[in-house]
């Protein structure tokens, strides 16, 4: 359990941040300038927050009452920075190296050769920083945190100096890690596709304040707070099971307590959990179930908010079994079909607006 | 080259070497505070650091007369309670001449110091890195281009130090009378301009030798670090 409660004002900016979670991947969202870097520089103890109080498990790193303050040294938590911060004037492997524990007789949990395999660093050891591009940087970076042996690693945005390919590459890295080590993780980021794919906690943060903190299903699918996690991405995530695979059309098969969606191919075995975003612009409305369509996706469900805004476009929500949808239709659809709240509704989903970038394995 | 001409020449070395050795380490912290901290009285402080570079080194000199001069209130002391004699020595020499490099040193540290990202620190903090570890594996050797660039500018500059050695620990030959003060006599005797150019060339050769060294380990870190 992570608990963080802490005030600061830097400059006209003002911190006033309050969670707790005890959940694997926990993530810190919100736009660049929104004070996700300050939090989690508190957690790592690179800055000390004026007053509040800092405690992961046992562990209270931080309380201003009884003036406690642990230096970051002690405090075995990872960091692994927005631009990696390698120290330029060491190799790859000393780099890797610096964090080792020097007690000999402590045995690492996490060893070296199984974070050089899982990270692929095993042809970059012997090189400097500066002859690595920006995603080796940050596998290096990542990997020179964990052998520290971090009860909790802090990743503050890493994938947001890379370009398209490169974040794919340590996306999945950083997938990895999450399933072969059980280190809490705290993911700083101010994107959605990356939030759903890696984390189960979201804290939603605005000018240095948590605006909203929750599952990452619940979160995505509050209409009140679509604004804050973008107009365009604003959508739902549901938890579902690879039901089958489709080999002739290359389509998968997912199911949910609310019935079944069909996607493109997904890369997962039969019976493994995935995670499917679906934003509401890709969702559409029939009071009636439609016939002779190309939609694959028609989801019985029961409407049960409607975003009450002005302008011609708006957000309802629909429950269909335990999982929740977004749909964004216009004003005047709400009129012409007299949706009210309570009433019973059809949620149409295209398939292939489920890209892979909406899908994650959870 | 007579043997009198060599014996110039490697005290000259000494005194030079000296300076820079016992003058390095406060160089380090004066740069690393003045890089790092902010403090009342810092441009003062920082304006101190600066002086022998703009005053005239007679005037520094002569202060080191009156301070640690047998009869000066330093030197007495120092002289009474732990033996060490400035006036008239070798050593008074390399103080001097340390005194003279010192805001050279400093300058080129501090320039080196302030160019390294802090945040490196944190992150090697957050790696469990004491505050002495962190200061000895990433500040230290960051720095090192501007230490080793400091260094032997301060050793040209001691070399060619001729004002406050001469008004402190005078002209004496065997002990105080370093290059720039055995030209000066050379100078002054008729007939010995050959010996004065002997010297000069040697100066010379030193100097260019000590600043293409710089140069050379300077590139030669730029090139470590971009490999």
């Amino acid at each position: 359990m992570l608990s963080v409660d802490i005030q600061q004002r830097l400059g006209t900016f003002e911190l006033n941040t309050s969670f707790a979670s005890a959940a694997p991947v926990i993530a810190l969202f919100g736009r660049s300038g929104s004070g996700k870097t300050s939090i989690v520089n508190a957690i790592a103890g690179v800055s000390r927050p004026a007053r509040g109080r800092i405690a992961f498990g046992e562990r209270v790193f931080f309380d201003s009452t009884t003036n406690l303050w642990t230096p970051p040294e002690r405090r075995r938590i990872g960091y692994v920075f927005q631009d990696g911060l390698l120290f330029p004037h060491l190799s790859v492997n000393d780099n890797l190296l610096y964090g080792r524990p020097r007690l000999p007789r402590a045995r690492p949990q996490i060893d070296s050769e199984k974070v050089i395999a899982l990270l692929g660093l095993a042809p970059l050891l012997d090189r400097k920083p500066a002859a690595l591009s920006g995603g080796e940087k940050q596998r290096v970076a990542i990997g020179r945190a964990l052998l520290s042996q971090p009860q909790l690693l802090l990743l503050d945005e890493p994938l947001a100096s890379l370009d398209g390919d490169r974040k794919a590459e340590v996306l999945t890295y950083i997938e990895k890690l999450r399933d072969q080590f059980a280190i809490p993780i705290v993911l700083v980021s101010h994107a959605l596709d990356e939030v759903v794919r890696l984390a189960d906690t979201m804290v939603l943060i605005d000018s240095g304040r948590v605006t909203a903190s929750g599952s990452v299903d619940d979160i995505m699918s509050r209409l009140d707070l679509a604004p804050a996690t973008g107009r365009y991405e604003a959508g739902a995530v549901i938890e579902t099971r690879v039901e089958s695979h489709n080999a002739r059309y290359d389509l998968t098969r997912l199911s949910f307590t609310g019935g079944a969606l069909t996607v493109p191919h997904v890369e997962a075995d039969v019976g493994a959990r995935v995670r499917v975003r679906i934003r509401a612009r890709d969702v559409s409305l029939a009071t009636r179930e439609p016939q002779d369509l190309s939609i694959h996706n028609i989801l019985r469900g029961t409407l049960t908010e409607i975003r009450d805004e002005t302008g011609p476009i708006v957000d309802v929500r629909i429950i269909i079994g335990e999982a929740a949808l977004i749909a964004r239709v216009t004003r005047q659809s709400i009129d012409r079909l007299s949706l009210k709240t309570g009433q019973p509704v059809f949620a149409l989903v295209k398939a292939i607006s489920l890209d892979r970038h909406s899908v994650g394995y959870a | 080259m007579s043997s009198a001409e060599i014996d110039v020449i490697l005290l000259s070395l000494k005194v030079a070497f000296w300076s820079v050795l016992l003058s390095a380490p406060l160089a380090l912290i004066t740069a690393y505070v003045l890089a790092r901290k902010q403090f009342v009285g810092k441009i003062l402080f920082d304006a101190m650091i600066h002086l022998p570079l703009v005053l005239p080194p007679v005037v520094i000199g002569f202060a080191l007369l009156m301070l640690l001069g047998r009869k000066g209130p330093i030197g007495a002391l120092l002289d009474q309670y732990f033996g060490i004699v400035f006036a008239f020595k070798w050593t008074g020499a390399a103080l001097a001449s340390g005194i003279m490099g010192f805001p050279l040193m400093v300058r080129a540290i501090r320039l080196s110091i302030a160019a390294i990202d802090t945040r490196l620190e944190f992150a090697a903090s957050t790696l469990g890195a004491s505050r002495l570890r962190v200061w000895t594996t990433i500040t230290l050797p960051l720095a090192l281009p501007g230490i080793v660039t400091g260094a032997l500018l301060a050793f040209a500059r001691s070399l060619g130090e001729f004002g406050a050695t001469i008004t402190f620990v005078s002209n004496i030959p065997g002990e105080t009378q370093t290059m720039p003060l055995a030209i000066y006599t050379y100078t002054q005797v008729p007939g010995a301009e050959a010996q004065a150019i002997k010297l000069c060339i040697v100066a010379v050769l030193l100097s260019v030798a000590a600043l293409a060294a710089s140069e050379w380990l300077n590139r030669k870190a730029d090139h470590h670090a971009q490999r």
